[in-house]
């Protein structure tokens, strides 16, 4: 297992993008230490914030954490990449496979148009989770996000496909989703605004948009599936999958063949 | 679906004449489905509504049959189920089959789902054929695709809530259809109950279908006809009431013939179910009336599969 040590909390945001294992596993450890990694002026390179030992492995842990570390895990393709502390913006950006384990919380966007692999977080995410970044066509694009905590507000904005579960969500959740799952606790007000497809399962939300119709209390064989599908996961939600649940549809000011699944109350 | 039999050479089992012939088989187009429902029952009315009508591919379009009955626990979506097997001459037509029987029978089944029957990594994985991607169409816009566990299925809204199908179904390769044994009997209802273990005993085995009513054909057809045109007529070599004419292939004291063709998703299974069935009619066959076991071929040139009875003989390795 490879291992970079961050001695000291970065003097400025860092870029970690690209620092995957299958890369830190064809270059020495001086290569390594080379790699730029600054954001600013002053060039900042891997070896001038992080102790750096490579085997050659496909498990890489970043020991030590810190909210200026951007782009962790971004373009991960294979491979196992964990995190022992939190994380900046972008986690796991763009990642197509492999395991991104972050033991902390992360900062804005985690997840963002990752279209494969897993990415985990033990504690909270900022907003926009699973989410698109300003101006691009979409956010979780078919990768599996797994946040512990809370997250931020517009939780999976713009998502594609691809699934996501979050203990609890701000505002917004599922905000002009295009389609895919997400799982949540409790999410705050006005879930599914603008989503034209897709399908959200929570535990309890704030206020609906009017723009949601109830549709009945049918029991899908899809959420069967589905069930089967988050077990693994999370058995909190695979049960919440199986309660009997009021779907209403929408948004219907717009596409509207999204769905928001809840408890009956 | 026989014309030519060998003659006897002095095979047997359990004191039943065994001919030393073979049946000649051939390579189809196959695939299966797993069809659930809210009840056993239901999943039995939809399995068996979309196996309808379906003895023959000549005729028929397509062979089906039920394969097994599945628990819930064996299903994808946890609810009972049945697995029927679909045989055509090819993946285009044997597609055409599927959307048919499956958009008439199975979306209109109330509570039903559709998924694959074959695994979507099972080394014989063929060609796959769109399903539920052509029945999403019934859904005028207002289906939706949802990718769970790596299979991507259509939700069609219907009035009872929405049909689950999967979006394509992967075919086999090495299907194999035609596998045929002939029971000739003293009478009847001999004869028929004989037929009835057969046709019991190759069921039992994963895989494999008897398409005919019951399992049973009693209108055994060779190729051809003395009408133009017919593709094919009543195997007259082994009706009874043709006994006597040059050509008859009975001998005096066998007055009824009956037929069990095997379709299955392997040559191995087509042997299989053969061996079970040929074991399980002989067994009971002298108490039954039961004279000779043979099989049907065409002279051997047109099927790539020949299973000789002899082969079957002993119980499986």
């Amino acid at each position: 297992m490879s291992t970079l040590t961050l001695r000291e909390p970065p003097p400025e945001r860092l870029d970690l993008g690209g620092l995957t294992p299958a890369l830190l596993a064809s270059l020495s450890e001086a290569e390594a230490a080379r790699l730029p990694v600054g954001t600013s002026r002053r060039g900042l390179v891997l070896g001038d914030c992080f102790g750096i030992a490579l085997d050659g492995s496909d498990t890489l842990t970043l020991a030590g954490g810190h909210e200026r570390l951007d782009r962790v895990g971004a373009g991960l393709e294979s491979g196992t990449l964990v995190v022992e502390g939190d994380v900046g913006q972008r986690l796991g950006q763009d990642m197509t496979g492999g395991t991104l384990r972050v033991a902390g919380s992360a900062g804005p966007f985690a997840g963002t148009a990752a279209r494969g692999g897993t990415i985990t977080v033990a504690g909270d995410a900022g907003e926009g989770a699973g989410g698109a970044l300003h101006g691009a066509m979409a956010g979780l694009d078919g990768a599996t996000l797994v946040i512990g905590g809370r997250t931020g507000a517009r939780l999976g904005d713009r998502m594609r496909r691809g699934l996501i579960l979050a203990g609890a969500a701000g505002d917004h959740a599922g905000s002009r989703m295009i389609a895919g799952t997400l799982v949540a606790g409790r999410v705050g007000d006005h879930p599914g605004y603008g989503m034209r497809r897709g399908t959200l399962l929570v535990e309890a939300h704030g206020a609906l948009l009017p723009s949601f119709a109830e549709t009945g209390t049918q029991d899908l064989v899809f959420l069967r599936l589905l069930a089967a599908t988050l077990r693994p996961l999370s058995a909190r939600f695979a049960d919440l999958a199986r309660r009997a649940l009021t779907r209403h549809g929408g948004d219907l000011a717009t596409l509207g063949k999204g769905e928001l699944f809840a408890p009956l109350s | 679906m026989s014309s030519v039999s060998g003659p006897g050479a002095g095979l047997s089992l359990h004191g039943i004449r065994v001919e030393d012939t073979f049946a000649e088989a051939f390579d189809m187009a196959g695939t299966a489905l797993v069809l659930t429902a809210e009840t056993a029952h239901w999943a039995m009315v939809a399995a068996t509504t979309m196996t309808g009508f379906a003895t023959s591919v000549i005729g028929c379009g397509a062979e089906a049959g039920i394969d097994a009955v599945l628990a819930p626990d064996e299903t994808p979506d946890g609810r009972p189920g049945v697995r029927v097997l679909l045989f055509g001459f090819d993946a285009d037509g044997l597609k055409g089959q599927l959307l048919r029987r499956v958009g008439q029978c199975v979306l209109t089944s109330p509570g039903s789902a559709c998924y694959a029957g074959i695994a979507w990594d099972d080394p014989n994985r063929g060609k796959a054929l769109k399903l539920g991607g052509a029945i999403r169409y019934f859904g005028d816009g207002f289906s939706v695709a949802k990718r769970l566990g790596g299979r991507r299925y259509w939700r069609t809204p219907v009035m009872d809530g929405e049909f689950l199908c999967e979006h394509s179904v992967p075919t086999i390769t090495g299907a194999v259809g035609g596998g045929n044994l002939l029971f000739l009997g003293r009478d009847f209802r001999g004869t028929l109950t004989v037929a009835e273990a057969a046709v019991e005993a190759a069921r039992a085995v994963p895989g494999a279908i008897l398409p005919f009513p019951g399992g049973i054909v009693r209108s055994g057809s060779k190729v051809g006809g003395r009408t133009r045109g017919m593709m094919a007529s009543t195997n007259d070599a082994y009706c009874p009431t043709l006994k006597g004419r040059a050509g008859s292939a009975l001998p005096p004291e066998v007055d009824v013939v009956l037929e069990i063709v095997i379709d299955a998703l392997s040559a191995g299974s087509v042997a299989a179910a053969m061996r079970a069935a040929l074991h399980a009619a002989t067994g009971i066959g002298a108490a039954h009336g039961l004279v000779a076991v043979t099989a049907g071929h065409y002279g051997g040139n047109l099927g790539r599969h020949h299973f000789h009875l002899r082969d079957l003989l002993g119980e499986a390795a």
